[in-house]
C-alpha cells in the first residue's frame, strides 16, 4: 500500500498546533546546519587572523603566556644574542628577531599612531617568504635601503587610509618626525596583521625607538617540519639555559603553529559544543512534541484504525502508516530548519568575509542537506514508534462500536 | 453459480466481557451453520449479541470459548496476521455508519482493501472501474464521502466490501441509517449480490426486511439463539 500518499493526506489535515510542535526540530536542525556551513568559514577566517599560514614556523616570545603583550617591560626581554644562539641549533634553518614599536606616522598633515615591525636586513628574503608577501606598488625593502618604509595595503586608498590622500611608492612620509621614503605597498592579504602593517629595517627602527639589543619575537624556520616538536624542545632547552630558569617556570613561550591552531580550535570547539547542546535540547523537545502530536492523532483516528483493520489491514501495516507519517512530520520540521540554516550559513559566511576580509566562498553543502533530512526523518519516525505501536495494537471493535 | 456446502460454522461459540466483577455473556453457546450462497438475517433486541456474533464471524474478534470455521478452517486458532488476511480477502464488512475513510475519495476508499493486499495499480484501477459501474457510482469516483448522500455512501461501503471479491458479506444494520426508500435500494444491491453467489449475513431490526430478503432468520436474545425461521 502507498504509505507515503496516505501520510501526506493525513498531514494535510493536521491543525496548526501540530505544526507548532515542530519548532523544536526546526530550531535544532537550523542550528546544526548553520553551524556546519558556518564552521569552515569561521575557522579559515580566524586562522588567517592569527597569521598561521606556514606550518614550519616557530615563534618565541618573552613572558608567561603567548597572549601577553609583546615587549612588556616587566618581563626579561629576548635579545639579539638569543637569536644568534638559536641560529646555531642544528634543527634550525634560520631565526630572525622582530621588534614591534608604536610609532607616529604623518602624511598630508594627518598624524596616525600605529605599530611598526622591524625587518632584519640579513634575513629579509626569508622573512618575505615566511609571510608570503609581495609588493603591489613599488618594491619590497632590500639590503642597503635606508630611511625607507614598506606599508600594508590599507594605507594606499585615500578614502580609507585616514590620510585623505593616496599614499603609494615614492611618497615621502614622516615617521616619528623623521622623513622616510615609501618604498612599496603590499598586496592585499585579507588579514589586518599584514594589511595594516608598517615595516622598517631594524637599524632604522632601532634609531627611532632605541630598543638596543632587545627583540620582541623570534621567528624560527625549521629544517624539517616533521621534526618541529624536536626543534621546539631544542629551543626551549637552550633558552632555559641562557635565561637560567627551570623546567615548568619558563619566562618565555615557544609556540608552534599547531599549538596556536589548537588554541583557536579550542575556542571554536567550545562554540560548537554549545550549539550542539542547544540543538540537541531543541531536537529532544521537538521529538517529545511529535510523540504528543502522534499520540493525539492515534486517539482521534481510533475509528479509522478500526475500519482499516476491518478491511484487512495487518497490525504491521497500521504501524507503518503512523510510523511513516511521524517521519514525515520530522522531515517537514527539518526541511524548514535546513532552509533557515543554509541561509544563515550563506549570509553568515558573506558577513565574516566582509568583517575579516577573508575570501571563503559561501557554498551549499548538499550532503549536509541530505543527511539532515535523513536525520530529521529518523528523529520523527523514532518519536512515532510508541504511538504507532499503540495504533497497531488497538482493538478494532471498541472503536467500531462507538457512535460516530 | 452456486457452490454447495457449508461456508460458516459456529460451534458452541461464547464471547464474554468482564465488567468489574460481572461477566457479560454477549454471545452464549451459539451454534449456527451457514451454507454457501445463503442469505441469513439476524434479529433480536438491542444488546442481544448480534453485532458481537457478526464481529466473531468476521474474525475481528476472537471467541472466549468454542470454534468458528470459515470454509472448513478453524479461524478461532489463527494469529493476528492470518485473521487480517481473512478479513482482507474472504470477508466484506458493511456497517450501519458506513465507516468510509473521510480523507480518501470514493475510488480510493474502494481501492484501499486492494492496496492492503498489495495488488498492482493497473489491476486496482481496472477492478475499481468495474465495481464503480456495477454500483452506479462512476460519476462520484472523485468525490469525498462528505460530498455524497447517505445512500450513496452505503453503496460505496458495499463497493469497498466487494473490492477483493470475498465470498462472504457481513452487514450490520446496513439500512439503519437510511430512509426506507434508499434502504430498499441498498437491499436490492445485496439481493443481487446474493443471486450472483455471495453468502450474506445481515443484522437488522426490520422484521419485514428480514423476511422479505433472507432465506433464514436467526433470533437472538441474551446472547442465545431463541428461534430460527426458515423460508420455504
Ligand atoms: N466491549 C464491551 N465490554 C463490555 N460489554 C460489551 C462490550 N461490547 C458489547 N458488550 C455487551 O455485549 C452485549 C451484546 O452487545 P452487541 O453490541 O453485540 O448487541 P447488539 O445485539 O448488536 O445490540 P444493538 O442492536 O444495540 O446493536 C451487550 O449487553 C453489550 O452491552
Ligand atoms: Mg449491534
Amino acid at each position: 500500500m502507498n504509505y507515503f500518499l496516505f501520510a501526506l493526506r493525513n498531514l494535510k489535515r493536521k491543525g496548526i498546533r501540530s505544526w507548532l510542535t515542530l519548532i523544536g526540530i526546526f530550531i535544532g536542525i537550523a542550528a546544526v546546519v548553520s553551524l556546519m556551513s558556518l564552521g569552515d568559514g569561521l575557522k579559515i577566517a580566524v586562522t588567517s587572523q592569527f597569521g598561521i599560514e606556514s606550518t614550519e614556523i616557530i615563534s618565541v616570545q618573552a613572558g608567561g603566556s603567548s597572549f601577553s603583550a609583546p615587549g612588556s617591560d616587566v618581563v626579561k626581554p629576548l635579545t639579539k644574542s638569543d637569536v644568534r644562539a638559536i641560529n646555531e641549533l642544528s634543527s634550525v634553518e634560520f631565526a630572525v628577531g622582530r621588534t614591534i614599536e608604536t610609532i607616529k606616522l604623518e602624511y598630508n598633515d594627518v598624524v596616525q599612531i600605529t605599530s611598526a615591525v622591524s625587518i632584519d636586513e640579513e634575513y629579509e628574503k626569508e622573512l618575505y617568504s615566511i609571510m608570503d608577501i609581495d609588493a603591489e606598488f613599488g618594491r619590497l625593502l632590500k639590503p642597503g635601503d635606508s630611511k625607507k618604509v614598506l606599508l600594508g595595503n590599507n594605507f594606499y586608498n585615500a578614502d580609507t587610509n585616514g590620510f585623505d590622500k593616496t599614499l603609494t611608492a615614492g611618497k615621502e612620509i614622516l615617521v616619528n618626525g623623521e622623513s622616510f621614503n615609501v618604498v612599496g605597498i603590499l598586496n592585499k592579504k585579507g588579514s589586518f596583521i599584514y594589511d595594516a602593517s608598517v615595516m622598517i629595517f631594524d637599524k632604522d627602527l632601532e634609531e627611532l625607538a632605541g630598543y638596543g639589543e632587545n627583540v620582541d619575537i623570534i621567528s624560527i624556520k625549521v629544517h624539517n617540519k616533521d621534526f618541529i616538536s624536536k626543534a621546539k624542545e631544542d629551543i626551549e632547552k637552550l633558552l632555559r639555559e641562557r635565561r637560567n630558569v627551570d623546567v615548568g617556570s619558563e619566562d618565555f613561550v615557544v609556540s608552534t603553529p599547531e599549538s596556536t591552531l589548537s588554541q583557536v580550535n579550542q575556542v571554536l570547539d567550545a562554540i560548537q559544543i554549545f550549539v550542539i547542546i542547544i540543538a540537541s535540547i531543541s531536537i529532544l523537545i521537538g521529538a517529545v512534541g511529535i510523540i504528543n502530536t502522534m499520540t493525539t492523532s492515534v486517539l482521534e483516528r481510533r475509528r479509522e484504525i478500526g475500519i482499516m483493520k476491518s478491511i484487512g489491514a495487518r497490525n504491521s501495516q497500521i504501524f507503518l502508516q503512523f510510523f511513516i507519517e511521524s517521519g514525515f512530520l520530522g522531515i517537514i520540521g527539518g526541511a524548514v530548519g535546513i532552509i533557515f540554516g543554509t541561509l544563515i550559513g550563506y549570509f553568515g559566511t558573506l558577513t565574516i568575509n566582509n568583517f575579516f576580509g577573508a575570501t571563503t566562498l559561501p557554498r551549499i553543502n548538499f550532503s549536509l542537506i541530505f543527511f539532515s533530512l535523513l536525520g530529521s526523518f529518523v528523529i520523527g519516525s523514532a518519536a512515532g514508534i510508541f504511538p504507532a505501536m499503540k495504533a497497531a495494537r488497538q482493538n478494532p471493535i471498541h472503536a467500531l462500536r462507538e457512535e460516530s | 453459480m452456486k457452490k454447495e456446502g457449508v461456508i460458516i460454522q459456529l460451534k458452541n461459540v461464547e464471547r464474554h466481557y468482564h465488567i468489574g466483577e460481572n461477566i457479560v455473556r454477549a454471545v452464549d453457546r451459539i451454534n449456527i451453520t451457514v451454507n454457501r450462497g445463503d442469505f441469513v438475517a439476524v434479529m433480536g433486541p438491542s444488546g442481544s449479541g448480534k453485532s458481537t456474533a457478526m464481529y466473531l464471524i468476521g474474525s475481528l474478534d476472537i471467541p472466549t470459548h468454542g470454534h468458528i470455521f470459515l470454509d472448513g478452517y478453524d479461524i478461532s486458532v489463527l494469529g493476528e496476521s492470518d485473521l487480517a488476511q481473512i478479513r482482507g480477502r474472504n470477508i466484506g464488512f458493511i456497517f450501519q455508519q458506513f465507516n468510509l475513510i473521510p480523507t480518501l475519495t470514493v475510488k480510493e476508499n474502494i481501492t484501499l482493501p486492494m492496496s492492503l493486499q498489495g495488488i498492482s495499480k493497473e489491476v486496482m484501477e481496472e477492478r475499481a472501474k468495474k465495481i464503480l459501474e456495477k454500483l452506479e457510482l462512476t460519476d462520484r469516483a472523485e468525490h469525498y464521502p462528505n460530498q455524497i448522500s447517505g445512500g450513496q455512501q452505503q453503496r460505496v461501503a458495499i463497493a469497498r466490501a466487494l473490492a477483493n471479491d470475498p465470498e462472504v458479506i457481513l452487514a450490520d444494520e446496513p439500512t439503519g441509517n437510511l430512509d426506507s426508500k434508499t434502504g430498499e435500494r441498498v437491499m436490492d444491491v445485496l439481493k443481487k449480490l446474493n443471486k450472483e453467489g455471495k453468502t450474506i449475513v445481515m443484522v437488522t431490526h426490520d422484521h419485514d426486511l428480514a423476511y422479505q430478503y433472507a432465506d433464514i432468520v436467526y433470533w437472538l436474545k441474551d446472547g442465545k439463539i431463541e428461534k430460527v425461521s426458515k423460508r420455504k
